[in-house]
């Protein structure tokens, strides 16, 4: 059976969660009412290593409405072997375990959850509780631990460590004519997403639990849950329908989830526990980062050697690990290429996948490494990429299944007028602002992951389609209904997808990029089952005018089963459903990664990212007034729902070039700007044009659909393009993220 | 956040004696209060909230000049067609703090009674000489690029975060405060403190008295006036060095010039000496680079704002010719126009 005409996929489609998002009808975790609710605030340790000596509880415990305060020293029970605290994307090492000990891992830790018949009396309590510590030495400057970083000896699941070194990437450098070798940081960065982190965990009774949490993946956290308190999977439930926000903070379960959980089974009554704002930047974040660079080329431009060396922060218990140097190996060819990606740990929680994680911030150093060498060159920026275009990925030796990233290089470029530019630094000027443009390439992952969806067509023509995604605000709910309705060609007033509840067929967790493409896939699977079964009982029916047809000669549209070649000769959905005695045809589609074509192929998304900035020159204030990202990510299922992925995205990487940074205090080990009034994100003056291209890219192997996904790639490349044109414009070279007044006023 | 009393009168003077106990703290827009509540750096006993008072009208005086009820909303301030015509300077200021959210529920009291941005006041696991007077400085050879290179002192390096005041500063406003022994007019100049050594008084407010309002007196500075503010995004930012300018010229010299800074001090910073030397020159690069350079020379970095000594320099020339060109900064151009 073929796919029907497409109505509804790659149209711009409306959110269909919107209406309920906008009129505040869409319920987010901490927002699920249960009877006899119980609500928990978490008290953080004051010091960022060492152990609490002692802990007083007196005053908080003569809060009225106090019901009980669970500290190390009497938490409840919980699994003792590492094994069971280890979710489905934890990296290497020992899992937090809250509560676990006496002992003090990071600043802010949780040592004490207060629960209360109300919120107010919970945290009024929490602030009157008083602990003792005898501290350690402790050490949050990645600076002073560079010297004692390690290559992480046991890997990450998932992340490909960098690959051997291939050619003599030292000798190549030694002997080219031009070279550049620059260090470059990327400074800590905190997801913060809108939603904070919360659970409502409702106490069902006769041991069962429902847990609402903010989440990328309910049956991870699901997973979670069973395996630390001992629990059967039939009894534990988690929802996440609607999630605000998440950006990599929601794949692993967050502390709040353990609290609420434990607190509920301890006290035998639903417990909600969230966590403040201040509190969500002592959870996982994008790691502090040193990166040198070293890149060498002929007089034309043509790389003959790329080092690229990197260091990143993890903590003390777990070695947290990103793909950050391979991209370096694969974005350009180059004969010649090294290396490497060491950890080293601090005194702070563990670092957690944030938007591209890795890409963002390695990515980042190589191109403006490759703008640092195009200047040494003397070749247009834009040109000196093209030059080197890499036609397979030379780290595997495989073939790309597409790569349509000339196509993102002269679109972008002529949306842009980049052929405009004046190559000279300094020389694009109107009054006081000084202008500049930068180019930049972007490159994410297509990832296609196992996952399963059930369909279930109704003999009214209604249609259902389950999955246990999540949706984080890009759209999945919607695309799920696009493919649903396109697949049976019904309005998609008449598809109810459901996602967000670990009940639900088995899906990864919302992450990678791979939702669309996997989740998607799954559910055009489970929509052709449920056809073929619909097509197999109207050949049965008598005098069917299906009779002689085979699969591949009909069709399904507007409650009709019909041939292809002759709509003429058709039967109701109603009919046939009605002749099998049916109420409805249900069945589930499965897709994974096809490991025949991995030994051959690769997929990735790519984008050419262009920048325009004025800066005062007498001030350094920096605007961010243009910015084109043209990206080639496949097939668009939604041109709406994905460009807002795209200027989410933009937004994100303008913010990691000039704003986000967490800012700690080493001698305290404390972040001090925890809030999003210190703690800065582009505000809307900060953000000016951003146009978005998708450009054509056929792909019949990355997917089922084709689909390769645009969760992250709009970040990629972007933090470079404004580096790269706030150079152009300035002439001043600032290799230390985020790109701040002071940094461009000095020197 | 602690259990507290709330109480809301209707007249100044229940709320005076509502107030009288101690630790006892009126509410406004809370835009501020609320927020050092839930990081438990204000544990008020009681909450009088003051927003009944007949505290909200925009009155114009007899000479000129106006008085601004203490419970106007920075963006009833802002938008009043007065203040707009009569005294730009002022909502041009307004309007570059906050967002219109905040705006919206800011008081022009509260805005004056705003508490330090330092990170370490807000944290009460740190030292802070200010939320406990004798525990130390945390940011000190800490965390200070944002903080003070001006007026301050071994034991508090904080500035005043406000905007509005800046220009409050700049136009020689007065502040009426009315209290248990009556009521006062304090000279805005007066009204604000250096840290010295008792930075956990950030005014010379007496403990129970309420700020009833504003006085400004007939402002002549034209369309020579302009507020710029640098910070660290385009908007929704506090100044990392903000300047107010207002001048007078006649003749082809300066008559008359105000210049106050926000972000660099414990309280918005005018330097008078400064002021007088720039009087009877003409309007010019040399003359406002003079004047620059006298302003910051007393300047002090603490390590990470060395930069601010610099940037403040730039920013008071940039803000004078703006004000000689009679081209004030418009706070929706994010652009800092220069006239050539
Ligand atoms: C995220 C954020 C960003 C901000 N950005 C800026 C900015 O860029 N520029 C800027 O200038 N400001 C900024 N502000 C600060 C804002 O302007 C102040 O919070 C506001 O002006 C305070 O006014 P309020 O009425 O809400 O005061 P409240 O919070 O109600 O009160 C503040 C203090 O004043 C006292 N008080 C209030 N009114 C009186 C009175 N009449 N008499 C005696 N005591 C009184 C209260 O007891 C309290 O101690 C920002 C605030 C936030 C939260
Ligand atoms: S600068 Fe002032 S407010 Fe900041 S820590 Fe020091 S004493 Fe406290």
């Amino acid at each position: 059976m073929s796919v029907t005409e497409a109505s509804h996929i790659g149209r711009p489609t409306n959110r269909v969660d919107g209406p309920l998002k906008v009129t505040g009808q869409a319920r987010y975790a901490a927002e699920y009412p249960a009877p006899d609710l119980l609500y928990g605030y978490l008290v953080g340790s004051t010091i960022a290593a060492g152990r609490i000596t002692a802990i007083h509880l007196d005053l908080a415990r003569s809060v009225p409405g106090v019901v009980e305060i669970f500290t190390h020293e009497n938490r409840g029970k919980a699994a003792w072997l590492d094994r069971s605290w280890r979710d489905e994307v934890a990296p290497p090492g020992h899992p937090f375990r809250p509560l676990h000990s006496e002992r003090i891992l990071f600043d802010g830790q949780p040592i004490a959850l207060v629960v209360a018949e109300t919120y107010e009396a919970a945290r009024d309590a929490a602030s009157l509780i008083h602990a003792e510590y005898e501290t350690a030495e402790h050490c949050t400057e990645l600076e002073r631990k560079r010297s004692e970083a390690y290559v992480p000896p046991e890997k990450r699941s998932g992340i490909p460590p960098p690959p051997d070194p291939r050619g003599d990437a030292e000798q190549a450098f030694e002997e080219a004519p031009v070279k550049i070798s620059r260090d470059y940081r990327v400074n800590a960065e905190h997801h913060n997403p809108m939603e904070m982190f919360g659970t409502t965990c409702v106490f069902e009774g006769e041991g069962r639990l429902t847990i609402y949490d903010k989440t990328q993946g309910s049956q991870n956290a699901q997973g979670y849950v069973t395996s630390v308190f001992g629990l059967k999977s039939k009894n534990v439930r988690v929802v996440n329908h609607y999630v605000g926000g998440a950006f990599g903070s929601g794949l692993r379960p967050q502390h709040q989830l353990f609290f609420a959980v434990m607190a509920a089974i301890e006290l035998e009554r639903s417990v909600r526990v969230s966590l403040t704002r201040a509190q969500m930047f002592h959870i996982g974040y994008r790691p502090d980062n040193f990166q040198t660079v070293s890149l060498a080329a002929d007089r034309e431009g043509r790389l003959q050697s790329i080092m690229h060396d990197v260091v990143a922060a993890t903590s003390r218990y777990e070695d947290h690990q990103e793909v950050v140097v391979n991209w370096s190996g694969m974005m350009y060819h180059c004969d010649n290429v090294k290396l490497s990606y060491r950890l080293a740990k601090l005194d702070t929680a563990t670092p957690c996948d944030m938007r591209a994680p890795g890409a963002a911030i390695g990515v980042t150093a190589l191109e403006c490494a490759l703008d640092e060498l195009s200047y040494e060159v003397g070749i247009d920026p834009l040109e000196i990429r093209r030059l080197n275009f890499a036609s397979k990925d030379e780290n595997t030796d495989k073939q790309f299944t597409s790569k349509a990233l000339h196509a993102c290089y002269s679109e972008g470029a002529a949306a842009f007028g980049w052929n405009e530019r004046k190559p000279e630094p300094r020389s694009m000027r109107e009054r006081q602002e000084l202008i500049g443009w930068g180019v930049s390439t972007g490159m994410w992952d297509a990832f296609l992951q196992k996952a399963e969806a059930r369909a279930k067509l109704s003999a009214d023509g209604r249609l259902e389609v389950s999955t246990a995604a999540s949706d984080i605000g890009t759209g999945t709910w919607t695309i799920l209904t696009q493919i649903g309705a396109d697949a049976f060609g019904i309005p998609l007033e008449d598809v109810t997808a459901r996602i967000g509840d670990s009940t639900l067929p088995t899906s990864p967790v919302e992450g990678g990029s791979w939702t669309a493409a996997s989740n998607g896939s799954a559910v055009q699977a489970a929509c052709e089952a449920v056809k073929q079964t619909l097509f197999k009982h109207a050949r049965k029916m008598a005098n069917s005018p299906l009779a002689a047809a085979e699969l591949e000669d009909v069709d399904v549209s507007k409650g009709r089963i019909f041939r292809r070649d002759d709509p003429g000769r058709s039967l109701t959905i109603v009919e046939v459903m009605h002749a099998a005695d049916l109420q409805a045809i249900e069945e589930t589609g499965k897709v994974g990664p096809s490991l025949l074509q991995m030994t051959k192929y690769v997929s990735y998304t790519h984008s050419a990212v262009f920048a325009e900035v004025r800066v005062d020159e007498d001030l350094g204030v920096v605007r961010v007034t243009r910015v084109v990202c043209a990206v080639a990510a496949g097939r668009i299922l939604n041109p709406k729902t994905a460009r807002s992925q795209i200027l989410g995205g933009v937004v994100m990487g303008i913010g990691m070039a000039l704003h986000e940074e967490g800012i700690t205090d080493h001698r305290l080990g404390k972040i001090m700007n925890h809030n999003l009034a210190e703690y800065h994100i582009p505000a809307h003056a900060d953000i000016e044009d951003i146009d978005v291209i998708f450009v054509d890219e056929h792909d019949d192997k990355v997917s089922p659909l084709g689909v390769k996904g645009i969760g992250e790639i709009g970040i990629v490349g972007t933090a470079a393009a404004v580096a790269n044109a706030i150079f152009h414009a300035t002439g001043k070279r600032v290799r230390d993220f985020p790109i701040t007044i002071d940094k461009l006023i000095a020197a | 956040m602690n259990r507290f009393d709330y109480v809301r009168p209707d007249t100044i003077s229940d709320a005076i004696k509502a107030l009288a106990v101690p630790d006892a703290r009126a509410l406004a827009g809370g835009t501020n209060l609320v927020d050092l509540m839930k990081y438990e750096v204000a544990r008020p006993s009681r909450i009088v909230d003051i927003n009944r008072l007949p505290l909200k009208a925009i009155e114009t005086t007899a000479e000129g000049g106006l008085k601004i009820g203490a419970l106007v909303t920075n963006s009833d301030l802002a938008w009043n067609a007065t203040v707009h015509e009569h005294f730009p300077l002022l909502a041009s200021a307004i309007l570059a703090g906050a967002s219109p959210q905040l705006r919206n529920a800011a008081t022009t009291g509260g805005n004056l009674l705003q508490r330090t941005r330092c990170y370490y006041f807000y944290d009460p696991s740190t030292a802070c000489n200010k939320r406990v007077p004798g525990s130390g400085c945390s940011a000190i050879g800490g965390v200070n690029r944002i903080h003070a290179i001006l007026g301050a002192s071994d034991e508090c390096i904080a500035v005043h975060p406000s905007d509005m005041c800046v220009a409050l500063a700049a136009l020689d406003a007065s502040v009426d405060v009315e209290g248990p022994d009556g009521k006062r007019n304090i000279p805005f100049t007066a009204f604000h403190r250096l840290p010295g050594t008792e930075p956990h008084l950030d005014n010379t407010m007496a403990a129970g008295e309420l700020i009833t309002g504003i006085h400004l007196s007939r402002c002549d500075f034209g369309i020579n006036h302009t507020y710029v503010k640098i910070r660290d995004r385009l908007s929704y930012a506090f100044a990392l060095v903000s300047v107010a300018v207002g001048l007078k010229l006649k003749a082809g010299v300066i008559e008359k010039v105000h210049v106050a800074l926000g972000g660099v001090a414990h309280k918005p910073w005018r330097d008078l000496d400064a002021e007088a030397a720039l009087k009877g020159q003409r309007p010019e690069r040399a003359a406002f680079a003079e004047f620059a350079g006298q302003v910051v020379a007393q300047a002090r970095g603490q390590g990470q704002n060395d930069f601010k000594i610099e940037l403040a320099r730039r920013t008071i020339i940039r803000a004078l010719e703006q004000a000689a060109a009679g081209t004030p900064q418009h706070q929706s151009n994010k652009s800092l126009q220069q006239e050539k």
